[in-house]
């Protein structure tokens, strides 16, 4: 087990090497006159050459790399170049909103998903088809277009959230509740289509297998001999596709906060862009590539968990 | 954000079945349907200058967010712009988008795979990597960043996008590929001089063809989706208009004119539900074409089965185990399994089959002849769709064929256990060995989690294990497949059975691992005075075990009797035919005429490479 962490944990450690490698390369080479950006059409000819020699851009790129990666691993990622705030802290001061968001929608997506696989695989029949008709719709129709939809019949008709805005948890627990709602619901729904469709294929799956039958013949129950052994080996698949989501609710998360006007990673991310602020971007990139790695090792361990032949994978 | 769940692996097909694939996606209703309406969407962004009554960039002050007039059926938008116009010119950039996509997405994903697939297993590691890398990221994010350093172009983010969408096809194309690569047709191409670019483009394009085209539809529809995404965000272009500038338009101004975001919705939501529902409507149509085409093969069972009536052979008072009670009364029993089309199909016709207390009861006869149908008729766990149509299962005076499934789940295991035949997949790869055996204990005999623990532990021991401690606390994948039966022995005979159901319990062993575990199985037979159900396609373990026989062929039992009595007399031609197919194998053949051919039988059957002559036959 320890070899099998370890293992996850280096390729982990170089993917985000690689994905930095690449990232750092693309965005610090096609940046054009970064100076020239930064400082506006008025800027004189000597104030570009002073900022770009301040940035350190005009010196190799190797060698940027090399001093943004030093500071990367102990946790510097520079400052942005526009307000002059830290990058981490720029991060950090809205990650917890964005995650509380990501992992809202991944809980609700995993009890729904279950729920309506485990109903479609038993059921089959209509609620077969029911499962499946909700699943093309849910993974056809764009998630930001289901924001739209919630905010407004919910906020806009029925007035019962608020459209847009964010309370703090530690301001106001019940504020945060309803202000996080809507998001949650418009993030989960896609992610509900896609994980509902393949646990009810790897219940239907699991189902076939012998040990079922054996495990019957024992004098087990057909639901207990589901529930606990039947959901646990179809959990696998299940929990894969569910990593999946959680990188596209990442994704997910830049429009729908738009939408809510929620202050998280997406706010940055998209003011970031439009400003052209590079170092705030590679932060951003990092982040996300950070996030990504460590959920899918948590994956993994699970998958570990639930079932010990992968730890020999 | 690139996620594909519902990927399409469509089987390879012949010919015939794809050319018509057009043609039968026009009749499906839910096909023509959405192929209508998306034709209608590229004509009318291919006509645009024709279609929109006005130009889409021209505003004018006085008519900002006007509702909808004379020759302006959609109103106007924020800057004064005609939102019918508008949307007529959008759905061309916001196709034009996707399609871009598409094509960059196809070149290097089609080329990609198909050079990987067919040169070699190096690309195979290279390119999971890169996959790897290129789903560590939302699509969404890689796209902020590239506009970062390259601006608001719509068709540059459309190009990043087509390479990060790439990897769906690369999988979709290399797994095609290596699949088709080593088929006989593909060799025989090569062996006849065909270049390596025919070949391709000759046998294994036509393999991809049909799950590309049905793949480009999931992409159109995620390309669209995300363009829309970026320009809603206020990323994109605005000086072109698309589908998602429109929508960014409509959200500022959700108060003062809702309806402004309603139409471009409308719009998106559509053409990305009709494309997965193509997608969808596709794949169904080519499986149901491969179903079909399964169907139409002529039905394996030969026409002579009946010809000859059943043989019932005397009682023979003199063998053992003839006189305990009757514990299982099977009679004219009948197995059919729901069709599809509504009807059923039986699979099982007739059987009746008498086991006593202290018996073992044969059922012998060639894979499909019913013999493991009927085994698990008295377990009523038949698969999905099979149910008993006829007959009766008596035990302990109760008829098992109408028990409920509560009553059912009381017998099994306690009264009526099961040995199953392929050891490793009849155990729960998830649990330990120990948690498998302590679980149904303490469920059927009601004892605590310590007792179980300690019976299981004596079992192992008795069932012929070295080391019971290591082996409870293993997983399945752990032991071996000698082992893992003998688990599974333990696990069956743990509630104490009068009847033991075991299916072909050593097929899937080694041939002297095979005979350890028939001995195994007849010490615990006599120890525990069980009623035995032994199904095999293996007349030595009949010799070996049993005390009477009944043999099976096409759902019906043919020939049933004592073991001596089949052996010495068997009158049915097919028994007949079976008996010498092992006796023109075997060394003993004197033996026969003296009577006790059984024995003769066994030991003929210690040799190996006749132990599965009825398999062979089939």
């Amino acid at each position: 087990m320890f070899r099998f962490i370890l293992r996850r944990l280096l390729s982990g450690v170089v993917l985000l090497f690689l994905i930095s490698t690449i990232a750092f390369s693309l965005l610090y080479v096609g940046g054009g006159d970064i100076a020239r950006r930064i400082l506006g059409q008025m800027a004189t000819p000597e104030t570009v050459v002073q900022k770009t020699e301040e940035l350190g851009l005009n010196r190799p790129l190797y060698e940027q790399y090399f001093s943004w990666l030093t500071g990367a691993v102990q946790g510097d990622l520079g400052s942005s170049w526009f307000t002059g705030q830290l990058v981490t802290e720029g991060i950090t001061s809205r990650l917890a909103v964005t995650l509380s968001l990501v992992i809202g929608a991944i809980i609700l997506i995993a009890i729904i998903a279950v729920v309506l696989g485990v109903w479609a695989a038993i059921r089959g029949g209509w609620a077969d088809k029911i499962v499946q008709a909700i699943s093309i719709l849910g993974f056809a129709i764009p998630g930001f277009l289901i924001a739209l939809g919630l905010v407004t019949l919910f906020a806009l008709n029925l007035k019962w959230f608020k459209p847009t805005g964010y309370t703090a948890f530690t301001d106001s627990p019940s504020g945060w509740a309803a202000s996080v709602t809507l998001p949650i619901i418009a993030l989960a729904i896609g992610g509900i289509a896609g994980v509902a469709q393949q646990v009810r294929g790897s219940v239907v799956d699991a189902l076939r297998q012998d040990y079922v039958r054996t495990l019957r013949s024992r004098g087990l129950s057909f639901n207990r001999v589901v529930f606990k052994h039947v959901l646990r080996n179809a959990g696998g698949p299940a929990l894969a596709v569910l990593a999946v989501q959680f990188v596209g609710l990442l994704g997910g998360a830049v429009i729908v906060e738009q939408i809510f006007a929620i202050p998280g990673l997406g706010q940055v991310s998209v003011q970031a862009t439009t400003q052209g602020d590079i170092p705030m971007v590679m932060g951003l990139v990092v982040a996300t590539a950070m996030i990504v790695v460590i959920v899918n090792l948590l994956i993994d361990l699970l998958q570990g968990w639930l079932n010990p032949k992968v730890r020999l994978s | 954000m690139i996620d594909l769940t519902p990927t399409v692996m469509a089987p390879a097909l012949p010919r015939a079945a794809r050319r018509s694939l057009f043609s039968r996606l026009l009749r499906n209703p839910v096909g023509l349907g959405t192929m209508i309406f998306l034709a209608l969407l590229v004509l009318s962004a291919i006509f645009a200058p024709l279609l929109a009554p006005h130009d889409p960039n021209s505003s004018s002050i006085q008519d900002v967010l006007g509702g909808p007039s004379d020759g302006h059926p959609l109103g106007f938008d924020s800057s004064g712009r005609d939102v019918f116009s508008r949307l007529i010119f959008a759905g061309r950039f916001s196709l034009a988008g996707a399609a871009l996509a598409l094509v960059i997405a196809l070149v290097i994903g089609v080329t990609g795979g198909l050079i990987a697939g067919y040169y070699g297993k190096w690309f195979d590691s290279v390119s999971s990597w890169l996959t790897g890398l290129l789903m560590a990221l939302p699509g969404i994010v890689v796209l902020l960043a590239a506009r970062s350093v390259l601006g608001p172009s719509m068709w540059l983010s459309m190009m990043i996008f087509g390479v990060l969408l790439s990897p769906a096809f690369f999988r979709l194309v290399y797994a095609s590929v290596t699949a088709v690569r080593n088929e006989l047709y593909v060799d025989a191409a090569r062996v006849a001089g065909l270049g390596d670019s025919r070949i391709i483009g000759k046998h294994i394009l036509t393999v991809v063809r049909a799950p590309v085209i049905i793949q480009s539809a999931m992409v159109l529809g995620i390309a669209i989706a995300i363009q829309a995404g970026l320009d809603f965000l206020g990323l994109g272009d605005q000086s072109i208009p698309t589908w998602g500038t429109m929508l960014n338009d409509g959200f500022r101004q959700i108060y003062k004119e809702p309806m402004l975001i309603l139409w471009p919705s409308v719009v998106i939501a559509l053409t990305c539900v009709a494309l997965t529902l193509l997608a969808n409507t596709m794949r169904d149509e080519l499986e149901r074409s491969g179903k079909a085409k399964r169907r139409r093969r002529p039905p394996l069972r030969p026409a002579d089965v009946n010809k000859t009536a059943a043989v019932f052979h005397a009682e023979d008072l003199s063998s053992s185990g003839r006189t305990g009670e009757v514990l299982l009364d099977v009679r004219d029993l009948a197995i059919g399994y729901d069709q599809a089309d509504g009807t059923v199909k039986t699979v099982v016709h007739d059987v009746s089959l008498i086991v006593r207390r202290g018996e073992v009861h044969g059922l012998i006869g060639e894979s499909g002849s019913g013999k493991t149908q009927t085994a698990w008729s008295i377990l009523r766990l038949l698969p999905e769709g099979g149910r008993v149509t006829g007959g009766a299962i008596f035990f302990e005076g109760k008829d098992l064929a109408l028990a409920s499934e509560k009553e059912m789940t009381k017998i099994r295991g306690k009264k009526i256990a099961y040995i199953p035949q392929e050891p490793m997949s009849n155990l729960d790869s998830a649990f330990t060995i120990g948690s498998q055996l302590v679980e149904p204990m303490r469920v059927c005999l009601g004892i605590s989690k310590k007792e179980a623990t300690q019976r299981a532990l004596k079992l192992l021991a008795r069932v012929g294990i070295p080391n019971p401690e290591r082996t409870f606390a293993a997983y399945p994948h752990e032991v071996s497949g000698g082992m893992a039966q003998r688990v599974l022995i333990a696990g069956a005979v743990s509630c104490d059975p009068d009847l033991l159901i075991a299916d072909e319990p050593t097929t899937a062993l080694d041939v002297t691992v095979q005979a350890e575990v028939l001995d195994l199985l007849r010490e615990l037979q006599r120890e525990l005075n069980m009623g035995v159900v032994l199904v095999t396609h293996n007349f030595g373990v009949v010799a070996d075990l049993c005390d009477r026989v009944s043999v099976m062929r096409d759902g019906r039992v043919i020939e049933t009797g004592p073991v001596r009595a089949i052996f010495n007399e068997a009158k049915h031609p097919y028994t007949q035919s079976l008996l010498a197919a092992i006796l023109e194998d075997g060394e003993a053949r004197g033996d026969l005429d003296e009577g006790n051919s059984a024995r003769a039988a066994a030991a003929a059957l210690k040799n190996p490479s006749i132990s599965d002559t009825i398999g062979a036959q089939s």
